[in-house]
C-alpha cells in the first residue's frame, strides 16, 4: 500500500492524478491520506527552507501502518544540512519518502510557465523516491528513472520507468 | 555500479554524517562515518577507502592535521576537504597539502555529485596507471633473450650494470645477434622505463631525410613539408632514442649528432626555436666502426661520443649451447601464434639445427623456425621442414610448379627471398650478394611483400 500525504500542497486534483498514476505503475493500491502534515516546525528560518530528513521522520510517526510506502508531497524548498537543496528525500529500504514541486518548476528559474512539464517532473521524482525505498539506489542507466539527478534538466532527460535491471530488482516485491 | 566505491565521511556534527551517508548509500556508494579524526584513523586500517570526505574543523585534531596523518598511511587516498567558512587561507593550506578538492557546506548537490564522480575517475585513473606501470615492468624484454651461455650471462650482467645509469651504450655484434632486443632490454630496466624508447633505423634512410627524421620539421621547411613534425629526438624527450645501424649515417649527420649530444638542443628544420630533449642514446652498428674511423667516414669525436659503453654481442655460432634452448622458445612462439600443438623438434632435427653453422645468427634460426612451424605437421618439427643447407649440401624446397616456366618477376621475387633467407635478413650481405645496392633490396622487399 502506498499512501500518499499532502505537506501544504493544495493542486488536489494533481494529487488524485498522481495516486492513478503510481498504484498503475506499482499495481498496489494507493491512497491520497485525508490529513495534511503541517510543514512549519520543519522550517529553518535562517535558510527560508524545510528540511526533509525531519519531515521523513515526522511522517514515519504519523503514518504508522508497517505495510505502508509514504510519501510526502508538498511544493517547499527542501533541504538537508549539508546540501543547498534536495529535489526530495527518501530513507533507503524505509518506509517514507518526500517529494517537492518547488525546484521542478519553470517559474523558479525565471522560465516560461510548463504545467505539463511540471507534472511529468513531479511524477518521474515520486517514481524515483518511492523506488528508493524498495531499495534500489542510483542507476547508470541515462533514461532509467534511478537515475541520479541534480539539476531540473536532468530530471527531463531521463523516463518515466525503470530500466530491466532496475525493474528486476524490485519485481520480485510485487 | 561497475566497481563499489567506498567512502569515509569525517565530521563531527551528527547530522552532517547522516545526511551525507544517506545521499551517497543511495548513490550506489558504500559509506562509512567517523565523528572525529580518532575514530577515522581507526577505520582507515579496517576498511580501504577510495575517496574521504572530512570537515576543517572538528574538536581535538583538525581536518588539515587529519588529513597528513590519512596521507601517510594511504598516499593514493583521495581526500576532499569540507569547510563551513569560506577561508581561502585554509582551502589553500588543505590544497597544499594534497587535498584533492574543498567543498563549502552547503553544498550544491550538482557539485557533489560531478566532485565525486571525478574523484572516483582520479582513483581508478590511478589505480589503472599503477597497475598497467607494473604490467610494463613485468614485460620486461630481458625474458625474450633467451641464453644460458657463459656469453649471455655476461651480455645480462653488462645490461643490468648499464641499464640504471644514464651512460650513452654501444651495442655491437653481428646481423641477426639481438642488437636492438639489447638495446630495448636497456631501456626497460632504466628509469625511463616509462617514457618512450624511439627506434631510428639510418641504415633504411638517405641522409637527407635522416635530418628531418631525427630533427622534424616546421611547415613548409621543404617541398612536401606540409606540417610541422616532431623529430624523433623530440619524440624520445625523456626516453632512449636508439640508433640502428649508425655506421650508415653520413657525414652531415654524423656532425649534427655531435652537436646534439653535446647541447641536447636542436631546432626543427626550418625552424628557430630551440628545443630542449632530454633522451638516453643506445646505438647499434653491425659494422667495424674502428675502422670506418681510420677511414675517415666515420668521426673520431662522434664515435667516442657513442661508444662510453660497449656491449659487444657473439655470434650464435659462438655459444651453440644456447640453440636448442631458442630453438624451443621459438617452437613454442610460433605455434601459439599460429595455433598448431607443436611440442618441440625431434632429435634429428635438433641436431642438424645445433650443428649448422648460422651466419643469419639468431634472426634466422627464428626464420626458419617460423616457417617450419608453417610447413611441418605436428606434434614435432623435423629435418624435412627447412630448407636449407646442411653440411654443404643443398636441400631443395619441393616445389610443385619446378617444371613451370615463371615469369622474370617470380624468378627475381623468388631469388631475392632465397638470398634474404640464405643470409638470414642481413640486406647488407643480400646486397653484396647480388651486386646492387641496399635500397634497391629494400625495395624490392616492399614491392614483393618479402619476409626479411
Amino acid at each position: 500500500m502506498i499512501i500518499l500525504v499532502p505537506i501544504g500542497f493544495s493542486a488536489e486534483h494533481e494529487l488524485e492524478r498522481m495516486r492513478a498514476l503510481l498504484e498503475a505503475r506499482f499495481s498496489v493500491r494507493t491512497y491520497i491520506s485525508p490529513t495534511d502534515l503541517d510543514p512549519r516546525p520543519f522550517l529553518e528560518p535562517k535558510r527560508h527552507q524545510y528540511y526533509s530528513s525531519a519531515i521523513l521522520e515526522q511522517l514515519e510517526r504519523d503514518v504508522p501502518q508497517e505495510d505502508a510506502k509514504v510519501l510526502g508531497v508538498c511544493s517547499l524548498d527542501l533541504y538537508i544540512p549539508i546540501l543547498t537543496f534536495v529535489f526530495g528525500e527518501a530513507q533507503l529500504n524505509g518506509r517514507c519518502a518526500v517529494i517537492s514541486s518547488y525546484r521542478l518548476d519553470n517559474k523558479f528559474y525565471g522560465l516560461p510557465e510548463d504545467p505539463e512539464g511540471l507534472q511529468e517532473r513531479l511524477y518521474k521524482e515520486a517514481i524515483h523516491e518511492l523506488g528508493h525505498t524498495f531499495g534500489l539506489v542510483h542507476c547508470q542507466d541515462q533514461g532509467c528513472v534511478m537515475r541520479s539527478s541534480t539539476y531540473m534538466e536532468e530530471i527531463d532527460w531521463k523516463s518515466n520507468e525503470f530500466c530491466p535491471d532496475c525493474m528486476a530488482r524490485i519485481a520480485p516485491l510485487f | 555500479m561497475a566497481e563499489q566505491v567506498s567512502l569515509l565521511i569525517v565530521d563531527d556534527e551528527q547530522v552532517v554524517r547522516d545526511s551525507l551517508k544517506n545521499w551517497f548509500t543511495q548513490e550506489g556508494y558504500q559509506v562509512e562515518t567517523a565523528s572525529g579524526a580518532m575514530e577515522a584513523l581507526d577505520k582507515l586500517p579496517e576498511f580501504s577507502f577510495d575517496i574521504v570526505l572530512l570537515d576543517i574543523k572538528m574538536p581535538g585534531m583538525d581536518g588539515i592535521e587529519l588529513q597528513r596523518r590519512l596521507k601517510e598511511i594511504d598516499q593514493q587516498l583521495v581526500v576532499i576537504i569540507m569547510t563551513a567558512y569560506a577561508s581561502v587561507d585554509t582551502a589553500v593550506s588543505a590544497l597544499k597539502q594534497g587535498a584533492y578538492d574543498y567543498i563549502i557546506k552547503p553544498i550544491d548537490p550538482d557539485d557533489l555529485s560531478r566532485l565525486v564522480r571525478n574523484a572516483v575517475m582520479q582513483r581508478r585513473l590511478l589505480r589503472e596507471n599503477l597497475r598497467l606501470k607494473e604490467e610494463i615492468t613485468s614485460l620486461i624484454y630481458m625474458d625474450q633473450m633467451i641464453g644460458e651461455s657463459p656469453q649471455m650471462q655476461e651480455i645480462f650482467r653488462l645490461i643490468q650494470t648499464v641499464a640504471d645509469t644514464d651512460t650513452t651504450v654501444m651495442i655491437q655484434g653481428p646481423s641477426g645477434t639481438g642488437k636492438e632486443l639489447v638495446a630495448r632490454a636497456i631501456h626497460v630496466n632504466s628509469k625511463r622505463r616509462y617514457f618512450p624508447i624511439i627506434a631510428i633505423n639510418c641504415g633504411a634512410l638517405p641522409d637527407t631525410l635522416v635530418e628531418s627524421e631525427l630533427f622534424g620539421h616546421e611547415r613548409g621547411a621543404f617541398t612536401g613539408a606540409q606540417y610541422r613534425r616532431k623529430g624523433k629526438l623530440e619524440l624520445a624527450h625523456k626516453g632512449t632514442i636508439f640508433f640502428d645501424e649508425i655506421g650508415n649515417i653520413g657525414l652531415k649527420t654524423q656532425m649534427d649528432l655531435l652537436r646534439v649530444i653535446e647541447t641536447k638542443q636542436f631546432t626543427r628544420l626550418g625552424g628557430n626555436q630551440i628545443i630542449d630533449a632530454d633522451f638516453r642514446i643506445i646505438s647499434a652498428t653491425n659494422s667495424n666502426l674502428e675502422e670506418a674511423v681510420k677511414e675517415g667516414t666515420f668521426r673520431e669525436d662522434l664515435y667516442y661520443r657513442l661508444n662510453v659503453f660497449n656491449i659487444q654481442l657473439p655470434s650464435l655460432k659462438e655459444r651453440p649451447a644456447d640453440i636448442p634452448l631458442l630453438v624451443s622458445h621459438f617452437v613454442q612462439k610460433y605455434a601459439t601464434a599460429m595455433n598448431k600443438p607443436f611440442s618441440g623438434v625431434d632429435q634429428e632435427a635438433m641436431e642438424m639445427l645445433t650443428n649448422h653453422s648460422w651466419p643469419g645468427n639468431v634472426r634466422e634460426l627464428q626464420n626458419a623456425v617460423e616457417r617450419a612451424i608453417v610447413v611441418g605437421s605436428p606434434p614435432l618439427v623435423t629435418v624435412n621442414d627447412f630448407p636449407f643447407t646442411i653440411n654443404g649440401k643443398l636441400v631443395a624446397t619441393p616445389s610443385a610448379d619446378s617444371d613451370k616456366v615463371l615469369t622474370l618477376e617470380e624468378v627475381e621475387k623468388r631469388h631475392i627471398q632465397f638470398a634474404i633467407n640464405k643470409t638470414g635478413g642481413n640486406i647488407s650481405q643480400v646486397a653484396q650478394l647480388l651486386d646492387v645496392d641496399r635500397a634497391t633490396i629494400y625495395n624490392k622487399i616492399k614491392k614483393y611483400g618479402l619476409r626479411a
